[in-house]
């Protein structure tokens, strides 16, 4: 990690888990800001679970987590909504909606009571639309689109929320690998040129390798390991992550291949 | 969002020209003139009997009915996520009759208090609705899922249909007349001066409705998402559900289980509208439930020739098929 660069979000001693029953203990991590960060673990381990702690949407079991130094759990909702922007798995439950409606959604922390939109809210609705890629689809109905562009569309509502902070929790999933790798490009932008800090969790070791500034390793015995890609592959704590799953890294040339 | 407002003043023409037709339209046909005159200069006769004191608290009734029932259905399609949901679907009107057949045909039971019998139907209404409407929703929250929810809604449904029946069959003809009579639905038989008891609640539900705008706008991706834009959904959902038994509860009480407004009027208003959007949608949806209420009570009195129709027959001849389209078509809702 670069020097004096300013931390945004932060988790101190934080325990997450469901219904008391704790999945992830004693967890320290720390995000820059203007960095992309991948999160990885093996399914059930508690990835959503400890995005959705993050983001606020869930009370931790112990510990804290800060954003700009501010408790997110004894925020006020809105307030939390201003610092940090949430893009959860899966399409959105329906309804006839089209995509710049749903786009300007992201904008109700920053609305007054009737949701009433002013200049600066359309603004960031069209930059947003930009930024995401999905200015084309803007009069297109949500249900209408494809897997990809309905990724894209949620982007642009959280990029549209214009926080600091963005949480993804899956956004590759269910994408093809041109999809993929799009998406994660455009969030490696997003995170550089508008200085956010991203966190997005994923199966896809390789993308988060090539593309993401930051890796977070959720390790059933070994705990949580957090740094760069070149740190995981030489100090060994990627191999260690994957050992015993049928999966060898090659360190000459940082990919991975499936053993048979 | 834009664009979309000039459908409101259509619908709220096409209310009030129904308004009149309801005015004018009946067993005796008053010419439109003649309504007119009736309200805006000094005149007597019969016309101005019919107009004032028989047809205009039916039309008003009708009208504030209709937005209500509209209401309560959009409301709980977007708070359970569930295009079929609906006060009659869920058993809202069921509970709500189990009310009334209680405080109707068990009168002698009440006879002696001092309660109005207008006053305890309403509660018992009320009551009711809230019994079925609290069930569903810690059913929801167990099922997480909206077919099963709405399965459990047709149950309750008939349960509360076949207590109903074990009440009609241990109670007096005189009695039972009314009941029934009440079961077909009807805006009529309301005075003026009754009135208020059905609008004042109504019209505190639709602005207690138009309040909860942009918190359901955020509903419409997700209860999660929704909290993470700053929206206290478990709030939001609560009041929500509240409005819907407030309305649904008022309304069967006066003018009995009336089926289907409430599940079809805000499919016609999303299918002209194109749009979700509660800021357009819900006074939308609000305008169309009373010119549909009024267009279904203009039907009732004038199509039986002399006869009046069941009010429920016509709604539900008006609705149905509505519904049906939703299933056929199922695409607006994202299924594919």
């Amino acid at each position: 990690m670069r020097e004096g660069m300013q931390h945004i979000l932060q988790a101190n001693g934080l325990t997450v888990g469901r219904d008391g029953k704790a999945l992830l203990s004693d967890v320290q991590m720390t995000f820059p800001a203007g960095s992309l960060t991948a999160m990885l673990g093996p399914n059930g381990i508690g990835k959503s679970t400890l995005l959705r702690t993050l983001a606020g949407l869930l009370q931790p079991l112990a510990g804290q987590v800060l954003v700009h130094g501010a408790d997110v759990h004894r925020m006020p909702a809105t307030g939390r909504a201003r610092q940090i922007a949430v893009v959860l798995t899966g399409r959105p439950p329906g309804g006839m909606i089209d995509v710049q409606t749903l786009v300007a959604l992201g904008r109700q922390p920053w609305t007054d009571r009737w949701g009433r939109t002013r200049r600066e809210d359309r603004e960031a609705v069209e930059h947003a639309l930009v930024r995401a890629d999905a200015i084309d689809l803007r009069h297109r109905q949500v249900a209408t689109c494809s897997d990809g562009e309905c990724q894209k569309v949620l982007i642009a509502r959280a990029l549209a929320q214009d926080t600091p902070v963005m949480l993804l929790d899956e956004p590759t999933a269910f994408l093809d690998l041109a999809n993929r790798a799009g998406i994660v490009r455009m969030l490696r932008s997003i995170a550089h040129e508008e200085g956010k800090t991203v966190l997005f969790s994923t199966h896809d070791l390789q993308l988060a390798m090539d593309l993401c500034d930051h890796m977070v390793l959720l390790r059933r015995d070994a705990g949580v390991w957090q740094g760069t890609p070149g740190q995981a592959m030489a100090s060994g704590e990627l191999a260690k992550t994957l050992e015993g799953s049928g999966v060898a890294i090659d360190h000459r040339t940082g990919t991975h291949r499936f053993m048979p | 969002m834009r664009g979309k407002g000039g459908w409101l003043f259509i619908f709220a023409a096409i209310g009030l020209v129904m308004a009149v037709l309801g005015l004018a339209f009946g067993s005796v046909h008053i010419p439109v003139g003649e309504v007119w005159e009736v309200f805006f200069k000094q005149v007597d006769g019969p016309y101005r009997v019919i107009v004032r004191q028989v047809r205009l608290p039916e039309v008003l009734t009708a009208a504030v009915a209709g937005a209500g029932l509209a209401t309560a259905g959009l409301l709980m399609q977007t708070v359970f996520h569930n295009p079929l949901a609906g006060p009659g679907v869920l058993g809202i009107s069921g509970g709500a009759s189990v009310g009334v057949a209680l405080a109707m045909l068990a009168q002698p039971l009440w006879a002696a208090s001092l309660v109005p019998q207008d006053l305890l139907v309403a509660v018992a209404a009320l009551a009711g609705a809230f019994a079925v409407l609290l069930l569903i929703m810690v059913a929801d929250r167990r099922l997480g899922d909206g077919i099963t929810l709405l399965i459990l809604g047709l149950m309750v449904g008939y349960l509360c249909t076949a207590m109903v029946s074990v009440l009609q069959a241990a109670s007096e003809a005189k009695a039972l007349k009314g009941f029934v009579l009440w079961g077909l639905g009807s805006f009529a038989g309301m005075e003026l001066s009754r009135l208020p008891w059905l609008a004042l609640p109504i019209l505190a539900g639709l602005a207690g409705a138009l309040g909860l705008m942009k918190p359901m706008n955020a509903l419409l991706i997700g209860d999660e998402q929704a909290g993470s834009m700053g929206v206290d959904v478990p709030r939001v959902r609560r009041r929500a559900i509240c409005l819907t038994g407030l309305l649904a509860g008022v309304i069967t009480a006066f003018c009995g289980p009336i089926a289907f407004l409430g599940l079809a009027v805000p499919h016609v208003a999303r299918a002209i509208l194109r749009t979700a959007d509660h800021r357009v949608l819900l006074p939308a949806t609000m305008l169309l439930g009373a010119a549909l209420a009024l267009l279904a009570d203009v039907i009732v009195r004038t199509a039986g020739g002399g006869a009046a129709l069941p009010l429920n027959a016509v709604t539900s001849l008006m609705g149905a098929p509505v519904v049906l389209w939703v299933l056929w078509s199922g695409r607006q809702w994202g299924r594919r």
